[in-house]
C-alpha cells in the first residue's frame, strides 16, 4: 500500500517539473530545480534510501543550483519568448511514455517482497558484509567494496569533468 | 481509496516525460540542462522505488540481533548514488559549455545560434 505521503509528494514534484516547462525566468527555473531535488531527497527518506537521499539533498538541491545560479551571472536571465510548442516532440513524449507505462505493467508491485530484484545478490550482502566489510551500513559496504570499480569508474568520470571544465573556462577569456 | 501497486512508476515516468519534452522543445540551453536535471531525478526516483520493500527500513545493521527486521534492497542505492555524481558532473560541464557558447555567439537560444552559424557560412 503507497502511503499518502508518497502521492503528495510525487504530485508536487509533477507540478515543479511542469512549472521548469512553462517559466520563462530562468532564475525561477534554477530554483525550482533545486526544489525538485529537495522534494525528490524527501522521497528517497520514504523509500528508505536515507544515503541517496542525503546526497541528493547536497549535491543535487545544493552543488547543482548553485552552478546554475553561478551560469545565470553570466548568460541572459530570460528565455526567449514566443516557440511555438513542438508537435513532433509532443508526440515523440507521448509515444514513449505510452510504451513506458505499457511495460511497467510487467513489474513487480511496489514494496513487493518477492519481487526478482530482492532475491539476486542483495541477500548475501545483507548477510556476509559485516562479516566480510565490515561497515553497519551495507550501502557503504557494497559501494566501497563489493562494487568498488563503478564507484572507481565514477571517480574517473567526474576527473574528466573536472579537467573539462577547467580546460574550457580557465582558458584566456576572448574578448566580446 | 486504493492506490495501484505501480503507481510510483507511473509518476516517475510522467515526470521523464516532462523532462524529455523541455529538452526537446525548449530552445534555451540552460532550460534544456534543468530538463536534463528533471529527467534524470525522475530516474532515480524508478530505481529507489524498486528497492523498496513493504514494512522494510534502511539497509544498516543494528547491532543488535536482527531477526523479524525487514531491510530495504541496498542495491539500487548504491547505483544511484553513484549516477547523481556523474549527473553533477556532466550537468557542470555543461553548464561550463553554455557559458563558452555565450561568450563566442552572444545568445544561449538554440535558433540564434542556428541563424548565427547558417549566415556565417
Amino acid at each position: 500500500m503507497i502511503e499518502l505521503l508518497d502521492i503528495v509528494i510525487l504530485g508536487m514534484m509533477v507540478v515543479a517539473a511542469l512549472a521548469v516547462l512553462w517559466l520563462r525566468d530562468l532564475f525561477a527555473v534554477a530554483m525550482l530545480s533545486g526544489a525538485y531535488s529537495l522534494m525528490g531527497a524527501t522521497l528517497y527518506v520514504l523509500l528508505d534510501a536515507v544515503d541517496v537521499a542525503f546526497t541528493e539533498a547536497a549535491v543535487g538541491a545544493g552543488i547543482a543550483t548553485v552552478l546554475m545560479l553561478g551560469t545565470l551571472t553570466l548568460v541572459p536571465r530570460q528565455e526567449k519568448q514566443g516557440k511555438k510548442p513542438s508537435l513532433a516532440g509532443l508526440f515523440t513524449v507521448a509515444a514513449t511514455g505510452s510504451l513506458l507505462i505499457w511495460a511497467t505493467l510487467d513489474m513487480p508491485e511496489y514494496g513487493d517482497p518477492d519481487a526478482p530484484i530482492h532475491h539476486h545478490v542483495a541477500p548475501r550482502y545483507m548477510k556476509d558484509s559485516t562479516a566480510e566489510v565490515g561497515p553497519p551500513n551495507v550501502v557503504t559496504s557494497v559501494l566501497a567494496s563489493y562494487r568498488g570499480y563503478d564507484t572507481l569508474g565514477e571517480t574517473t568520470v567526474i576527473f574528466t569533468a573536472a579537467i573539462g571544465v577547467m580546460a574550457l573556462l580557465a582558458r584566456g577569456r576572448r574578448k566580446p | 481509496m486504493e492506490v495501484p501497486g505501480l503507481f510510483n512508476y507511473w509518476m516517475a515516468i510522467i515526470l521523464m516525460m516532462a523532462g524529455l519534452y523541455t529538452v526537446i522543445a525548449r530552445g534555451n540551453l540552460v532550460k534544456k540542462l534543468v530538463g536534463l536535471g528533471v529527467f534524470q531525478i525522475s530516474v532515480f526516483v524508478l530505481y529507489i522505488t524498486m528497492g523498496k520493500i513493504k514494512d522494510g527500513t534502511a539497509p544498516i545493521l543494528p547491532a543488535g540481533p536482527v531477526d523479524g527486521v525487514v531491510f530495504s534492497n541496498p542495491l539500487p542505492h548504491v547505483l544511484i548514488l553513484t549516477a547523481i555524481v556523474v549527473g553533477i558532473a556532466t550537468t557542470a560541464l555543461g553548464l561550463a559549455l553554455v557559458v563558452r557558447i555565450h561568450e563566442a555567439f552572444g545568445t544561449i537560444e538554440e535558433d540564434d545560434i542556428q541563424d548565427i552559424e547558417e549566415n556565417e557560412a
